[in-house]
C-alpha cells in the first residue's frame, strides 16, 4: 500500500491533475460567449501551487523511492520539475491575452497545459520504464493537440498532423527498445537495468540495437539531428505560446529521461552515437536558421542547434559531476530564454499570427524600445553573451567537454556558437538599423504577458548573474544519482 | 502441434501484414490490419497470456478498428493515388530498413542463450495474477493513464468540433 | 516445442512491416495504421520475452501499451478529421502548407 510519504512524493502532479480536472468541469457551464481569462488566472494560480509542492517536496525527508520502486524523488528531479513548472506559468500568463485575439478562447487550453505539465514532471522523477513511456505519452500527446489548437488555421491542423504522425512513429521506436532492453535484462526498471547491463561480463548485442531503437525515439522527442525534420515545420504551424512551452518543457523533461538512461544505463557505447547527435545537431541547426526568413522557423532551427549544445555536456558525462551539471544548467538557461523569444514573438504575432517574418521585426527598435530591449536581451542570452544566463550555460558545457579531453568536440561546438551568433545579430541589426515598415506602434503589452516576459527577464539575468546557486543544487544531484 | 499452430496462425498474420502494404483501398488495409490483430490474439494464447488475448481482441481489434473503420467511412476514404517517388524517406528509408532487418535477424538469432523451446502455456498470465500487480507494483503508472484519457478526451472534442466556440 | 527466436522474428517482421508502410503509404489513415501494425509487433516481443523471462511484467507492459494506443487513436482520428475539414485531403503529398 502506498504511504502518505508516497503521495507527497507525486504532489506536485497531484495538484496540476486536479486544477486541471476543475477547469475541464468549469469550462462546459460557462456561456458560450464569455471570457475564458479567469479559467486561464486560476490555471496560473495551479502552476503557482504546484511550484509550492514542489518546494515542499524538496525537504531531505521526502527524498528517495517510491510506490515500489516506481519513481524517485531526488535534487534532480525536483530541478526538472521547477524548469517544467516555471515554463508552464510563463506559458499560460502569455497566452491569456492572445486566445481571445485569436479567437480561440477555450477553457480546455489551460487544462491540456496542466496536464501536459504532470506528465513532463513524472518524466523527470519516473525511474520506471512503464511509467516514463506513460508519461511520455501524455507530454505527446497533449503537445499534439496544443500544436492544433488554431483549429481553423490550415497550418496549424497540418502542424498538428505532422507531428503527431512522426511522433507516433517515434514512439514506437522507443517502445520497441524498451522491448528489447526488458529481454535483455530482465527488468523494465532503470536500476535493475543499470545493475544488469554493469555487472555482466559481456553486454549481448540485442542490448545495443535496444539502447539506439530508445535513442532514435528520445532523440525525436528532443529534435536533435538527425531526427529533426519535424521541427521547422510543427513550430511554424503551432500557435506561438504553444511553441514556447513545447519547445521548453517537454524537451527539458525527455533531456531528463535521456539523462536517467544514459548516465544510469552507464556504458561507453553511448559515447559516440552521442558525438555524432551532438555535432550532426549543431551543424544542421545553425547552417539551417542561417537560410530562414521566418523567425518561428529560425528558433526552430536554433533549437535544433542548442539541443546539440546539450548533448555536447552529455558526451563528456563520463565525467558524471561536469557534465550532468552542465546538462542540467544548460536545460534550465535555454527554457528561461527561449520562453522569453517566445513571448515576444507571440506579443508580435498580430491576428491569425499574419506577422512572423524576419522583416516584420525591421525597426522594432523605433515601435516598441521595451519589446526590442526585451527581445535583444533574449538573443544575446542564445548567443552567449556575457551577464546571460546562455553565457554561463556555454561556459559549463564547454568546460566540461574541455576537461573530459573533447577537443574537437569543443572546437566544434564554439565554431557553431560563433556561426550561430549570425542570425541571432541578423534580427537585432533588423529591429535597430531598418526602418519600420509600418508607422502603428507595437501592440501594447498586457498584464500577463508583461509578467511572463518578466519571470523570462529574470531567470536569464539571474542565472548569468548568479549562476552559483543554482550550479550548487545541479552539482548536488549527481552525488545522490547512483546511490539507491 | 506447437509448431503447427505457430505456424498457422504466424502465417495468417504476416500475411494480413503484408496484405496491408499491398492493397491500395485503406478499408481493406483496415481489414487486414483487423486479421493481423486477430491472430496476434491467438499467437498470445499459445504464449499463456490469457488476459492480454482477451483484452487484445476487445479493445485493439474491437474498439479501436472499429473507430478506424468508421472515420474511413466517414471520411470517404477510397483509393489511395500513386505515389510520387520523390520522397527522402524512399531512398534512405528502404535501403536502412533492409540494413536494420539484417541487423536486426542477426541480434534475435544471437539471443537464445541455451534455448530449448517453449511448450504452449509455458507462462501462465490469468487475470487475476495480471490484475494483482497492476493493483499492487503498478498502482502509479495505472492511476496516470487516467490522465492519459483525460487529454484524449478532451483532444477530440477540442479537434474534432465544428465551428467557433 | 519451439525457441522463443520464432516469435521475436515474428515479430520483428509485423515492426517492419509497420516502417515499411510508412514510409511508402501517401493515405494519412494507412499512415496511422502503420504505426499500430508497429505497436502490435512490439507487444508480441513484450509477451515472448515475458514467457522467456517467466515475469509477467511484459503482460503488464502490454496492457500499457494498449491504452495509449486507444489514446493515440482518438486523438490522432481527430486530428485527421480536422485536417480534412481544411483541406479536404488525405494524401500526405498534398498536406503541404509547410513546406519541409
Amino acid at each position: 500500500m502506498p504511504t502518505a510519504t508516497d503521495y507527497i512524493r507525486i504532489l506536485p502532479e497531484i495538484v496540476l491533475s486536479v486544477w486541471g480536472m476543475i477547469i475541464m468541469f468549469i469550462e462546459p457551464i460557462l456561456p458560450a460567449g464569455r471570457s475564458r481569462k479567469g479559467l486561464g488566472i486560476f490555471a496560473a494560480v495551479g502552476a503557482i501551487a504546484a511550484i509550492a509542492a514542489t518546494i515542499y517536496q524538496a525537504r531531505p525527508e521526502f527524498a528517495g523511492s517510491g510506490f515500489n520502486g516506481m519513481l524517485r524523488v531526488d535534487h534532480f528531479s525536483v530541478f526538472f520539475h521547477l524548469v517544467v513548472l516555471l515554463v508552464t506559468l510563463a506559458t499560460i500568463l502569455m497566452s491569456l491575452d492572445y486566445l481571445p485575439f485569436q479567437k480561440i478562447d477555450r477553457g480546455e487550453y489551460y487544462a491540456l497545459i496542466l496536464l501536459g505539465a504532470v506528465g513532463m514532471c513524472l518524466m523527470s522523477s519516473a525511474v520506471e520504464l512503464v511509467l516514463i513511456f506513460i508519461a511520455l505519452e501524455i507530454s505527446s500527446i497533449s503537445s499534439y493537440i496544443l500544436a492544433g489548437f488554431r483549429r481553423h488555421a490550415a497550418e496549424s491542423a497540418e502542424s498538428s498532423l505532422k507531428y503527431f504522425l512522426l511522433g507516433s512513429f517515434a514512439t514506437a521506436f522507443f517502445l520497441y527498445g524498451v522491448a528489447l532492453l526488458y529481454g535483455a535484462t530482465g527488468s523494465t526498471n532503470v536500476f535493475d537495468i543499470a545493475r544488469t547491463l554493469g555487472t555482466s561480463p559481456h553486454i549481448e548485442p540485442l542490448a545495443y540495437v535496444a539502447v539506439a531503437l530508445i535513442f532514435t525515439g528520445l532523440g525525436f522527442k528532443v529534435a536533435c539531428a538527425p531526427f529533426h525534420v519535424w521541427t521547422p515545420d510543427v513550430y511554424e504551424g503551432a500557435p506561438s505560446p504553444v511553441v514556447a512551452f513545447m519547445s521548453t518543457a517537454p524537451k527539458a523533461a525527455s533531456f531528463a529521461v535521456l539523462i536517467r538512461l544514459v548516465i544510469d544505463t552507464a556504458s561507453p557505447h553511448w559515447f559516440w552515437v552521442i558525438w555524432t547527435a551532438a555535432v550532426l545537431s549543431m551543424c544542421v541547426g545553425n547552417l539551417g536558421a542561417i537560410l530562414q526568413s521566418n523567425v518561428k522557423r529560425m528558433l526552430a532551427y536554433s533549437s535544433i542547434a542548442h539541443a546539440g549544445y546539450l548533448m555536447v555536456a552529455f558526451a563528456s558525462a563520463s565525467n558524471r559531476e561536469l557534465g550532468i551539471s552542465a546538462a542540467m544548467f544548460y536545460s534550465a538557461a535555454y527554457a528561461a530564454m527561449n520562453v522569453g523569444a517566445f513571448a515576444i514573438i507571440t506579443q508580435m504575432a498580430g491576428a491569425g499570427e499574419r506577422y512572423s517574418q524576419i522583416d516584420d521585426y525591421s525597426g522594432l527598435g523605433k515601435r516598441s524600445p521595451v519589446l526590442a530591449a526585451a527581445l535583444t536581451f533574449f538573443l544575446l542570452s542564445l548567443i552567449g553573451i556575457p551577464i546571460t544566463g546562455g553565457f554561463f550555460a556555454k561556459f559549463y558545457v564547454f568546460s566540461a567537454a574541455l576537461r573530459t579531453h573533447l577537443i574537437w568536440l569543443t572546437v566544434i561546438g564554439v565554431a557553431n556558437s560563433g556561426m550561430g551568433s549570425y542570425y541571432y545579430l541578423r534580427l537585432i541589426v533588423r529591429m535597430y538599423m531598418f526602418e519600420p515598415r509600418t508607422e502603428e506602434p507595437a501592440p501594447r503589452v498586457r498584464l500577463g504577458m508583461g509578467l511572463a516576459i518578466s519571470i523570462c527577464l529574470i531567470a536569464t539575468l539571474w542565472l548569468g548573474v548568479l549562476p552559483n546557486v543554482v550550479l550548487h543544487y545541479t552539482q548536488g544531484a549527481p552525488t545522490i544519482f547512483f546511490t539507491r | 502441434m506447437h509448431l503447427f499452430l505457430f505456424l498457422l496462425f504466424g502465417g495468417i498474420c504476416a500475411g494480413g501484414a503484408v496484405n496491408l502494404l499491398i492493397q491500395r483501398k485503406t478499408i481493406n488495409s483496415a481489414l487486414s490490419l483487423i486479421v493481423v490483430m486477430g491472430s496476434l490474439a491467438l499467437i498470445y494464447l499459445l504464449l499463456g497470456a490469457e488476459f492480454v488475448a482477451v483484452v487484445q481482441v476487445i479493445i485493439y481489434a474491437g474498439a479501436i478498428m472499429v473507430l478506424y473503420i468508421f472515420v474511413i467511412m466517414l471520411l470517404n476514404a477510397g483509393e489511395e493515388e500513386q505515389a510520387k517517388g520523390s520522397n527522402v524517406a524512399k531512398i534512405f528509408g528502404i535501403p536502412g530498413l533492409f540494413a536494420g532487418g539484417i541487423i536486426g535477424i542477426w541480434v534475435l538469432l544471437q539471443h537464445r542463450p541455451a534455448e530449448q523451446g517453449v511448450k504452449i502455456g509455458a507462462l501462465y498470465g490469468p487475470a487475476d495474477q495480471v490484475g494483482w500487480m497492476l493493483f499492487n507494483k503498478y498502482l502509479l503508472a495505472f492511476e496516470v493513464t487516467s490522465i492519459l484519457v483525460l487529454i484524449a478526451i478532451m483532444g477530440a472534442v477540442v479537434l474534432a468540433r465544428r465551428g467557433n466556440n | 516445442m519451439i525457441p522463443i527466436s520464432y516469435y521475436l522474428l515474428l515479430s520483428a517482421f509485423l515492426f517492419a512491416c509497420g516502417v515499411t508502410g510508412f514510409l511508402i503509404k501517401r493515405n494519412i489513415i494507412t499512415l496511422f495504421m502503420s504505426i499500430e501494425l508497429m505497436l502490435n509487433g512490439v507487444n508480441l516481443s513484450f509477451i515472448a520475452f515475458a514467457t522467456r523471462l517467466q515475469t509477467l511484467d511484459g503482460h503488464i507492459f502490454v496492457f500499457f501499451v494498449m491504452v495509449v494506443a486507444a489514446a493515440e487513436a482518438a486523438v490522432g482520428l481527430a486530428i485527421i478529421i480536422s485536417v480534412y475539414r481544411t483541406r479536404e485531403t488525405l494524401n500526405v503529398d498534398r498536406v503541404n502548407l509547410l513546406k519541409l
